[in-house]
């Protein structure tokens, strides 16, 4: 079978929801974050497909994945320092512990 | 089935087998090191679909630099899958019920939504000069300048507020 749009499409909305559930399950803000990961670079994976199959003459779809694997960078970074803080205030990275701002 | 063929079922396999495997593993250091292993599939996708530099990006970016980070953090913390959270049936079950439930929605919507588009696959495979670094540079330094600047702002401001958050401590300490 020729692979096309259509299958990238399908692996593309696999790896989100799995990291949605990976999201939603787990109760560990590292792995919470990769999560987040996943979801983003499924969304990197439409958006070439998209560009390669219906646009393939531009490269709007390439921008706009640079600016997402730029934007995932400075992301990681600030959590990760909000993670250690967390850490050293709470002993913990369970995020069922960090309730101090819940009630 | 030609070696493009085989090589895209490949990849899509492993991916979501790896991506799986980040979800699942008990211990956080193999989840990170699952996600690697994603990630190296989906900059194999990115090959088969000519965008050679995003690749390699991909791969320095997120396996080379953002993994590391979370590595260095999982074992700055010494984190095992003894002090992995609990997690309870409830949640889980939430989670399939949701994930699935939006899974399914969404394939529905692509199935049905994308009939004008299975003829374009097919001509474009011989474009494989529009994901070089050339081409990319032009544009970027040219259309895209702009929030390429803003970008680079943006990373500022991440730097900063990074070191600002990682040093807390001594900062409260010092202002009292």
């Amino acid at each position: 079978m020729e692979p096309g749009l259509y299958h990238l499409l399908f692996i593309s909305a696999a790896l989100f929801f799995i990291g949605v559930y990976g999201f939603l399950t787990r109760r560990n803000l590292i792995a919470m974050l990769m999560s987040i990961e996943l979801i983003l670079n499924s969304v990197n994976l439409n958006f070439i497909a998209f560009n390669k199959y219906v646009w393939a003459d531009k490269l709007d779809g390439l921008f706009f994945t640079i600016f997402v694997i730029a934007i995932a960078a400075a992301e990681a970074a600030v959590a990760i320092a909000i993670i250690i803080n967390l850490t050293k205030n709470f002993q913990s990275i369970d995020v069922e512990e960090t309730e101090e701002m819940k009630y | 089935m030609n070696i493009y063929q085989i090589t895209f079922w490949i990849l899509s396999l492993f991916t979501l087998a790896f991506a799986i495997g980040v979800i699942m593993s008990r211990n956080p250091i193999n989840s990170v090191l699952f996600l690697i292993l994603t990630f190296f599939c989906i900059s194999g996708h990115y090959v088969l679909m000519n965008a050679q530099f995003l690749a390699i990006v991909n791969i320095i970016v997120y396996a080379g630099a953002i993994m590391v980070l979370f590595l260095f953090v999982i074992m700055l913390m010494n984190l095992n899958s003894d002090t992995e959270p609990q997690k309870n049936f409830l949640v889980q079950f939430a989670g399939v019920v949701s994930g699935g439930a939006l899974l399914l929605i969404m394939v529905a919507a692509i199935k049905s939504s994308l009939t004008g588009l299975e003829g374009k696959n097919i001509d474009l495979i011989n474009s494989t000069d529009i994901g070089l670094i050339k081409n990319l540079g032009t544009v970027l330094f040219t259309t895209y300048v702009f929030p390429f600047e803003i970008a680079s702002v943006l990373f500022l401001s991440a730097m900063v507020g990074a070191v600002v958050l990682g040093k807390k401590d001594s900062a409260l300490k010092t202002a009292e």
